[in-house]
């Protein structure tokens, strides 16, 4: 075994308990490290060996599951996939992400941000129902190309803590759940984009995105929200332009 | 404590546990179901499975060829109605996905494509690129929001089942955001709740797998089944343990040693060409593929890394395009977490700990011996697996049986008549109180320690090769770990909302319990088979005496009582388990 060098970093983090604490606090660390740790490893030593009431949420460890976002030193990230020797010697920072209400330590209160995935009808809507005898829909490399990007969102919140709009109008839909919507509507196999429409078109959907395009920086999938949440700005207008030429009830969908 | 009444109660929200819900909802409208999960369900990790699901779709393949490569695969010791249960709803299943928009990857025409894999003869791993389990779990989720009688308690830690004269009765919870308690008062109950692979150190495993489901039903006197085989995923990333998929393999990738040699040929896996094919090299099971790195080890042909001995996986000859376009996911991590851009370099890998082949004893319907209690996916064994799981066989077995669970749940709600007692709150206030008196606790060790001593003591002892000497000093450690552990954990977080080192030293009892009944289970077993190789004179299969399963039985403080119980045998009598051309040659005699 080729022995690796060990440094120590420091790490501040924010700290809250609920009936504990009158408001957040810092709270900082010197912590070993080796130059292959992530951030939420060193949180997990702080865990094991300093402090066990440190809270945080954390899973696959492999930026697939969504659960370890944070700000780091200011910046929405995951921490299993942001490595502490970035941040030496200076150090870091760790705090809940942005624009969420705290219910302790870094882990935010996700509630409002799930009922917005659950509000944009993300399931396939078929035109007619189809049956497992017909086999799968027949779908070229094509037409998945037009949603595909879309669907790797791992729902990590990011860009809700980057959004300028949410934080200051949290009834915003939202970068994740508007790309999803448009995940959906962008698929060969769905006709539910009238049902979703409503969604878009309303005051908090589209048009609450002021394009500052700062959700798909932080996107650590390359989803580009902004880009899917400016392509049914233009589906918006369009339906806007449709019911002023067709009005509602007399044409297709 | 707040009572919830639900029908059903499903525990765990990943990919058994939604298809369960959703068959729950589909199978009877009126039932009210009720989806627990410790985390928000696409946490959940079935998320993080890469590689694909398999199901007979080819001109060229058939079912009894997916019957054959399972049983073989297992080394016998599967429940051969099950398999040809399992076979033969796989496709369904996978279509069934397909309609609910799983993005399956796709031939130029727009069909459904499918992989090599191992151990498997023909391609029948569907995938969505490299990213298969992250892209069902989130079908499945976002599916399950059409159902308006699902109702999620998402990120409520399921404590305890609550038993009364022999049937289920309810589930005992914690939300975890205020720590309060919840009896959820009900007739079914689906443990869907996924492996115990954190019992080792060094595994592919989400900090979620923890076996806390396994330790409920186990606790409660359903027996642990054939829980000494552990699968070694033959390449994960050093270190970290994180899963470098087998779809590398079955796209061509291969592996070499430190002198840069294919050394699988020198453990019955060769020839070399043509490569690649099915069922040799590269594309052998994963049990003999974890030996055969073991092996090259004991010779000093591995590559030394800051985290122990590698060898290389070699994908630069696939070509970037090909690499961007199957394998995506891989590319990225192996980028981010070791700096290696695999279209220029070999990525380093070992062997991990990476799937529990045992489980929850359940019958071909997912119906343990517990009225009203169901078991599906991971935490379970349904029998389909034996002693050496396929890849892509377990994440359709989510699908399977996850729908086989809901419906037998459903049908089982609807048949018990529902009588209000007071008995379940009496037993979960009783339950409650010794869970909260886990907070006063005033010495003891630091969960951490106690979690550390364990896994290292598996990796000693119960390891790809076990012998009894270091098997005995595991089952020796273990119990000293338990009776710490009820002396008492000492945690520095007294209070109760969203104490998550709380919940780790309830998930750390659960584990303690599961790794003891491995260790047993692996020290009674007397003989090679599958992943549970022994060193000590028994280093062959023995079916006159081992072709059974073992049956690990709770037994409060002490060790398990290791029973046995006959293999289902149809239509596939045990015989030699070869692969490459000696397996072409068994084939063609």
């Amino acid at each position: 075994m080729v022995e690796p060098r060990t440094r120590n970093i420091r790490i501040e983090c924010l700290r809250y308990a609920p009936g504990v604490d009158a408001a957040p606090r810092m709270q900082a660390w010197d912590v070993p490290f080796t130059d292959d740790m992530s951030v939420l490893q060193g949180l997990q030593y702080i865990k094991d060996h300093l402090d066990g009431s440190v809270t945080f949420r954390w899973s696959c460890r492999m930026a697939v599951c969504g659960s370890c976002g944070m700000q780091i030193n200011g910046i929405p990230k995951l921490a299993c996939e942001t490595f502490l020797r970035e941040y030496m010697p200076a150090g870091i920072r760790v705090e809940p992400l942005a624009h969420f209400p705290i219910v302790r330590d870094l882990v935010i209160d996700q509630s409002d941000f799930l009922a917005k995935l659950e509000s944009v009808r993300p399931y396939l809507i078929p035109a007619v129902p189809r049956t497992l005898a017909e086999g799968p829909y027949r779908q070229t490399p094509g037409e998945m190309d037009a949603y595909y990007q879309y669907s790797q969102c791992i729902n990590c919140a990011l860009c809700y803590a980057a959004c300028p709009q949410y934080g200051m109008n949290a009834k915003f839909t939202g970068p994740a759940a508007l790309a999803l919507l448009h995940r959906y509507n962008a698929d060969s196999r769905d006709a539910g984009k009238a049902q979703r429409m409503e969604i878009i078109n309303a005051e908090d959907g589209v048009w609450g995105c002021t394009l500052v395009g700062y959700c798909s920086e932080v996107c650590p999938k390359g989803v580009d929200p902004a880009r899917a949440v400016n392509q049914n700005k233009i589906e918006s207008t369009k339906d806007y332009f449709r019911h002023l030429l067709m009005p509602r009830g007399s044409g297709s969908r | 404590m707040q009572v919830v009444r639900a029908d059903v109660v499903i525990i765990g929200g990943g990919g058994a546990g939604l298809r369960a819900a959703i068959a729950a909802c589909e199978h009877d409208r009126e039932l009210s179901v009720a989806l627990i999960s410790k985390v928000v369900p696409m946490r959940s990790h079935t998320v993080a499975a890469e590689g694909g699901a398999a199901g007979v779709v080819g001109a060229d393949d058939r079912l009894e060829l997916h019957f054959d490569d399972t049983v073989s695969g297992g080394d016998w010791l599967c429940e051969q109605d099950v398999v040809d249960y399992f076979v033969a709803h796989c496709a369904e299943e996978l279509v069934q996905l397909e309609h609910w928009g799983c993005p399956w990857s796709r031939t130029p025409e727009g069909n459904v494509n499918v992989r090599f894999f191992g151990g498997m003869k023909a391609k029948r791993t569907w995938f969505a690129a490299d990213r298969s389990g992250f892209h069902m779990l989130h079908t499945l989720f976002q599916t399950s929001l059409k159902y308006p009688k699902l109702r999620r308690y998402d990120e409520f830690f399921c404590a305890d089942l609550i038993v009364v004269d022999g049937r289920m009765r309810g589930v005992l919870a914690i939300e975890i955001a205020t720590g309060e308690m919840f009896l959820f008062d009900c007739a079914a109950v689906v443990l869907a709740t996924g492996g115990a692979g954190r019992v080792f150190r060094q595994n592919t495993n989400a900090g979620t797998v923890t076996g806390d489901g396994m330790d409920l039903a186990y606790r409660h006197g359903v027996p642990l089944r054939d829980m000494e085989f552990m699968q070694w995923h033959p390449t994960a990333l050093p270190g970290t343990g994180i899963l470098i998929t087998e779809a590398c393999r079955g796209e061509g990738g291969i592996l070499v040693n430190k002198d840069g040699y294919r050394y699988l040929q020198d453990y019955g896996l060769g020839p070399l060409d043509p490569w690649p094919r099915p069922k040799a090299m590269e594309l052998g099971p994963r049990d003999r593929l974890s030996q055969a790195f073991w092996h090259e080890h004991q010779k000093e042909r591995t590559i030394q890394t800051t985290h122990g001995p590698a060898v290389h996986l070699d994908l630069r000859h696939l070509g970037a395009r090909k690499i961007h376009e199957r394998l995506p996911l891989i590319a990225e991590v192996a980028q981010t977490f070791m700096g290696v851009d695999a279209t220029r370099s070999p990525i380093p890998v070992c062997p991990a700990v990476h799937y529990t082949m045992g489980g929850i004893l359940t019958d071909g319907r997912c119906r343990t011996p517990l009225e009203g209690l169901f078991a599906a996916g991971e935490c379970a064994s349904v029998g389909i697996h034996g002693a050496n799981r396929l890849g892509s066989n377990s994440l359709v077995e989510l699908l399977v049986f996850g729908k086989v669970a809901g419906e037998e749940a459903a049908q089982c709600a609807r048949a018990v008549a529902r009588s209000r007692a007071d008995e379940p709150e009496r037993i979960a206030a009783a339950q409650a109180t010794q869970l909260l008196a886990m907070l006063n606790i005033e010495a003891g060790a630091r969960p951490a320690a106690i979690r550390d001593a364990m896994m290292d003591s598996m990796e000693s002892g119960v390891g790809i090769y076990r012998e009894e000497r270091t098997l005995q000093a595991t089952c020796e450690r273990l119990a000293d770990l338990r009776a710490r552990c009820r002396r008492g954990i000492r945690l520095d977080d007294r209070s109760r909302a969203f104490n998550t080192e709380w919940l780790g030293a309830i998930e750390l009892s659960a584990m303690l319990a599961v790794a003891d009944a491995m260790a047993h289970s692996a020290l009674a077993r007397r003989e090679s088979r599958g992943a549970h190789m022994r060193m000590d004179g028994f280093a062959t299969r023995d079916d006159v005496n081992f072709l059974k399963h073992s049956l690990a039985r709770y037994q409060g403080d002490g060790p398990p009582r290791i029973e046995y119980a006959p293999v289902t045998i149809t239509r596939s009598p045990p015989r030699a388990r070869v692969y490459g051309g000696e397996g072409k040659q068994a084939q063609l005699s």
